[in-house]
C-alpha cells in the first residue's frame, strides 16, 4: 500500500484521467468505482483540496480535489466533472476530476522514475511517468495525496 | 488449525458465562441467600472451566481451578461452612481465576506469582474443614492417578446407579456409553440393559429414548465422584444413585418407587432428580442463544440504517409529488417507515447488553480498594438488567473503574472518622442503572462525608488552576475535579490520585456521547450520575442550516430554540455579543464563524438561536440561520475514511441523501473563551493530516 506501483506485478493497469490540463493515472487496483459528481457537504477547517464529504451508499467519504492537490486551481464546476472512488488503506475517499479517459496497461519497466525538480509540493505523490499516445501520464500515490503513509521523496 | 482456534475462542466465550455465573453465585453465598443449587452452580462453573482448561493444556488453569473446586465442593457437601472469612477467599479465588483465564486468552501460560498465596489461602479454608471420609479422597481425586492416603481403609462400596436418559440427553449429544466408561473408570462395573419402558410395539415411537441401564458400580471413590460423571447430563435423565449398604439398613427399600429418598449418603446438596418430572426440564433451561460476531450484526445495523434512508428519500420525493394524503402508495410508504423503525429497535436490541458484568466486576475493584485504603466497604448495586449498547459497556468499564476506586479512596471516610461521625463503619458505595428518557443513567453513590469544597479550591488555586482572587459558585468547585491535572489526595496513593483521574473519566463519558455531572451534600455523601446514550448509532438532533450547508445540533444538551428580539441582543467588547434570556446574558456563538463557514459577522436578528447548555453548565446561544426539525439520525463516522474535525463529531446522511455534520457544541462553545479559544486553534491547524502521524 506504500507506493501505487508493485514492483513485483510485470503488466500493471491503470485507470487514466484528466484534470488541471495535466494526465494522471491510478492504479486499478486501488480504484473501487467511478460516479458522476453530486454535491458535497463542506468540512470546516479543512485544507484547500478537500472538497467536503459525500454519502456513497451509506459511507461518508471524503472528496479531495485533485487538481487542488497538486497546487492547480480548483476544479471548475461543471456537469461533467467525475468522482473516482478510490481505497486506500482501510480508507475509501473520492478524488474530483474532470474526465477519465482509458484504461492504460504498461509493462513495468515502462514505468519511469520522475526526475529530481525543483520543490513542487505536489512532486511527492508522483510514484512514475508512464508514455502515453497523448504524452505523459502521471502515476500518483494516493497515500501522499491525502496524507496518509505518504512516501519520502528519494 | 482455524477450527482449533474457533473451539479455543469457544472456551474463552464460555469461561466469561461460566466466571459471570461464579461471581454472581458466591454473591448470594456473601449474601447470606444462597441455597444448595446456588453453590452446585458455583462449583460447575469452576469445574467446567477445569474441564475446558485441561482440553487446551493450560496447566496453570488446570491446577488452580482444581484446589478452588476442591474448597467448594468441601462447601456443597456442608464439610466446610461458608463463613465470611471463606467466602472472601472464594470471591478472591475468583477474581484471580478471571485473571488466569485472561492470561490464558492472551497466550501467557506462566503462572503468575500470586498463585502459590491464593492456593495457600484455599488450603487454609480446608484446613479448617471437618474431615471425615473422602475429604482427602475428594480433594485430591482429580488427578490422574488416585492417590490413597492414609486414612485408614479405602473401603468399596457397591453403588446401584439407575440411569434413564431423556431424548434432550441424546440430541444434546451425550453419549451414554461415554458415561458408562467413565464410570469403569472408577471401579469394576456391571451393566445391566432395562428394558423396562418398552411399551407395546404399535406405540412403539423411534424418536422416543426408552431404554435404561441398572449399572453396579464397586470402586472405593466417594459418591460425589461418581455424580460427578453425571454433572454434565444433570437434569437429562433420570438418575438413582444409591449403595448395597443403604438398602440393607433402609426400613422400607423401594428402589422402584422412591428411591430417591432411599440413600441416607444422597447427598443432601444435591436436589432429588429423580422426582423431577419429565416435561419440567423445558421450563428449567435458559433461553436459547446465538453467537454472532459482532461484524454481522454492525452489517445489519447498516443496511438498517440505509434502510431508514431510503424510506425518508421515498417519503420526501412523494410529498413533492402533493398527492393526496389517503393515497394508497402515502399510506403503505408510511407502513415501510414503521417496519423499519421495527427492524431497526429490533436490530440494536441485538447489540443491548446487561450492565450486569460491568457491576460485577467492580465488586472486585471494592475488594481491591478495600485492601488498599483499609476501609471497609460494602457494594450495592441495582438495575444490572439495564440494557445498553455493547461498546456503551465495554468501553465503560475503565472510567467505572476508576470512578468506584475514587469513592473508596476519597469518598468515604476512615472507620474511625465514620464512627466519631455517628455512622456505621462500613461505608456504603451504591451503583445503579436506570434507563430515563432514551438515556442510560448510572450513578456512583457513597455515603462519605461530601466533598470538601473549600480543600478543592484551595488545591486549584496552589496548583495554578483557577487565578487566587476568583470567586467560583458550588457546581464550579465541583467542576474543577474533572479538570487535568487535579488530584486531592494529599500524597500519592497507589490507587488513585496521580492527578489522572477523573477527567480522564469525563473524557471517555464524553466519547460516548455522554455526561456526567456531580451531587454532593456534606456529611452524607458524593453521587457521580453518568448519563448515556442507549446506542452509539443513532441520536436525536435537531436539524439547522447553517451557511447554505444542513447541520444536526444533538438534542441531549439543547435547552429550548428562541428567536431573538433586537432588544435582547447586546455588544460585549469589540466582536463579542450576547443575548439577554431569562435574566442572564449569555454568549452568542456564530455556529458558521465557528466552523469557518463564511468570514465576517452576521446579524443576530435575522437568525434563530438554539440555548444549550455545555459540560461545564455553562450557558451559550449558537446562532444558526434556521431551524428545520428535530429527528432521529443515523451515525456515520468521519474517522474511518477522514479523520477527526474539530467542531464537528460525526456526520449523518439526510433524506436527500446529503450528508450532514452532527456538531460538538461543546468545542463550539469552548470556543467562546478566550483560553480555550486558542486550544481549538491548535488543534485546527494540524488538521486533518496530523491525525495520521
Amino acid at each position: 500500500m506504500q507506493s501505487a506501483i508493485d514492483a513485483t506485478r510485470l503488466d500493471l493497469e491503470f485507470v487514466a484521467f484528466c484534470t488541471g490540463g495535466q494526465n494522471f493515472s491510478l492504479d486499478i487496483s486501488q480504484v473501487r468505482e467511478i460516479r458522476r459528481w453530486s454535491p458535497v457537504s463542506s468540512l470546516p477547517h479543512s485544507p484547500e483540496e478537500v472538497l467536503g464529504v459525500m454519502n456513497l451508499r451509506g459511507s461518508v467519504i471524503p472528496i479531495y480535489d485533485l487538481a487542488a492537490r497538486f497546487g492547480l486551481p480548483r476544479t471548475p464546476h461543471n456537469e461533467r466533472n467525475v468522482v473516482v472512488v478510490a481505497a486506500h488503506g482501510g480508507k475509501t475517499l473520492g478524488l474530483l476530476v474532470e474526465s477519465v479517459s482509458e484504461i492504460l496497461s504498461v509493462k513495468n519497466e515502462d514505468i519511469q522514475t520522475p526526475p529530481d525538480t525543483r520543490g513542487d509540493s505536489g512532486r511527492q505523490a508522483i510514484t512514475g511517468i508512464i508514455t502515453t499516445d497523448e504524452g505523459m501520464s502521471r502515476v500518483i500515490d494516493l497515500g501522499a495525496v491525502i496524507g496518509f503513509g505518504g512516501k519520502a521523496p528519494q | 488449525m482455524g477450527s482449533q482456534n474457533s473451539i479455543r475462542d469457544m472456551f474463552f466465550e464460555e469461561s466469561e458465562e461460566l466466571l459471570e455465573q461464579l461471581i454472581d453465585g458466591l454473591g448470594l453465598i456473601a449474601a447470606g441467600q444462597a441455597d444448595d443449587e446456588t453453590v452446585n452452580a458455583v462449583f460447575r462453573s469452576v469445574h467446567s472451566i477445569k474441564g475446558g482448561a485441561g482440553a487446551f493444556g493450560f496447566s496453570a488453569l488446570v491446577d488452580f481451578s482444581h484446589r478452588f473446586e476442591t474448597v467448594l465442593d468441601a462447601v456443597r457437601s456442608h464439610r466446610l461452612e461458608a463463613s465470611a472469612g471463606i467466602v472472601l477467599t472464594l470471591q478472591r479465588s475468583a477474581d484471580f481465576l478471571t485473571d488466569l483465564v485472561e492470561r490464558a486468552r492472551r497466550g501467557d501460560t506462566e503462572t503468575p506469582e500470586q498463585a502459590d498465596s491464593f492456593l495457600a489461602a484455599l488450603d487454609q479454608c480446608l484446613a479448617g474443614a471437618s474431615a471425615p471420609d473422602g475429604l482427602v479422597a475428594s480433594a485430591f481425586g482429580f488427578a490422574a492417578q488416585p492417590i490413597l492416603l492414609d486414612l485408614g481403609e479405602p473401603a468399596t462400596e457397591v453403588f446401584e446407579i439407575r440411569f434413564k436418559p431423556f431424548g434432550r440427553l441424546y440430541s444434546n449429544g451425550h453419549n451414554p456409553a461415554m458415561i458408562v466408561a467413565s464410570l469403569a473408570d472408577l471401579g469394576e462395573t456391571t451393566t445391566h440393559l432395562q428394558t423396562e419402558g418398552m411399551g407395546e410395539l404399535a406405540d412403539f415411537d423411534p424418536a422416543a429414548p426408552c431404554l435404561g441401564w441398572l449399572i453396579e458400580l464397586e470402586t472405593s471413590a466417594p459418591e460425589t465422584k461418581v455424580r460427578e460423571v453425571f454433572d454434565f447430563v444433570d437434569g437429562l435423565c433420570d438418575l438413582h444413585i444409591s449403595t448395597r449398604l443403604d438398602e440393607a439398613a433402609a426400613p422400607e427399600p423401594h428402589p422402584q418407587v422412591a428411591p430417591a429418598s432411599s440413600g441416607a449418603t444422597q447427598a443432601s446438596s444435591s436436589p432429588p432428580q429423580s422426582v423431577r418430572p419429565t416435561a419440567e426440564p423445558a421450563d428449567n433451561t435458559p433461553k436459547s442463544t446465538l453467537r454472532v460476531e459482532l461484524d454481522r450484526v454492525d452489517r445489519l445495523i447498516n443496511a438498517v440504517g440505509e434502510l431508514i434512508i431510503n424510506q425518508s428519500m421515498i417519503a420526501q420525493r412523494l410529498q413533492e409529488l402533493r398527492l393526496a394524503t389517503d393515497a394508497d402508495v402515502v399510506t403503505h410508504v408510511e407502513d415501510y417507515r414503521l417496519l423499519a423503525r421495527d427492524i431497526q429497535e429490533a436490530v440494536m436490541a441485538i447489540r443491548a447488553q446487561p450492565v450486569k458484568p460491568l457491576f460485577q466486576r467492580m465488586s472486585r475493584i471494592v475488594r481491591e480498594a478495600e485492601e488498599a485504603t483499609g476501609k471497609k466497604v460494602k457494594l450495592q448495586t441495582s438495575g444490572e438488567g439495564t440494557e445498553v449498547d455493547k461498546t456503551v459497556v465495554e468501553r465503560l468499564s475503565d472510567p467505572l473503574t476508576h470512578m468506584v476506586r475514587n469513592s473508596v479512596d476519597h469518598g468515604l471516610e476512615k472507620p474511625e472518622a465514620r464512627l466519631a461521625a455517628g455512622k456505621d463503619p462500613i461505608g456504603t458505595i451504591t451503583l445503579s442503572a436506570v434507563h430515563r428518557s432514551g438515556m442510560v443513567v448510572i450513578t456512583i453513590r457513597d455515603d462519605g462525608a461530601g466533598l470538601n469544597r473549600p480543600k478543592i479550591l484551595e488545591i486549584a488555586r496552589s496548583k495554578g488552576l483557577v487565578a487566587p482572587d476568583l470567586e467560583l459558585a458550588d457546581s464550579e468547585i465541583d467542576a474543577l475535579l474533572f479538570m487535568p491535572g487535579f488530584s486531592t489526595a494529599d500524597r500519592v496513593s497507589n490507587l488513585s490520585g496521580r492527578g489522572v483521574g477523573l477527567d480522564v473519566v469525563k473524557n471517555a463519558v464524553s466519547t460516548l456521547g455522554g455526561r456526567i455531572t456531580i451531587a454532593t451534600t456534606p456529611g452524607q455523601g458524593t453521587e457521580f450520575i453518568i448519563s448515556l446514550p442507549l446506542t452509539l448509532a443513532v441520536l436525536d438532533g435537531m436539524v439547522v442550516s447553517v451557511a447554505g450547508q444542513t447541520l444536526v445540533i444533538p438534542i441531549t444538551s439543547i435547552l429550548e430554540t428562541i428567536v431573538p428580539e433586537e432588544s435582547d441582543v447586546h455588544q460585549f467588547g469589540a466582536s463579542d455579543q450576547l443575548l439577554f434570556v431569562r435574566g442572564r446574558y449569555v454568549p452568542l456563538v456564530d455556529v458558521a464563524e465557528g466552523l469557518g463557514l463564511s468570514g465576517g459577522l452576521r446579524d443576530p436578528r435575522k437568525c434563530q438561536v438554539v440555548l444549550m447548555e455545555t459540560e461545564e453548565h455553562a450557558l451559550v446561544a449558537l446562532m444558526v440561520d434556521r431551524i428545520h426539525d428535530q429527528r432521529q439520525v443515523v451515525i456515520k463516522g468521519l474517522e474511518s475514511n477522514y479523520g477527526t474535525v474539530p467542531g464537528v463529531s460525526a456526520a449523518t446522511v439526510l433524506g436527500d441523501g446529503q450528508v450532514a455534520l452532527i456538531l460538538d457544541p461543546d468545542v463550539l462553545a469552548r470556543n467562546v473563551s478566550p483560553a480555550a479559544n486558542s486550544g481549538l486553534l491548535r488543534i485546527s491547524e494540524g488538521m486533518p493530516h496530523a491525525v495520521s502521524h
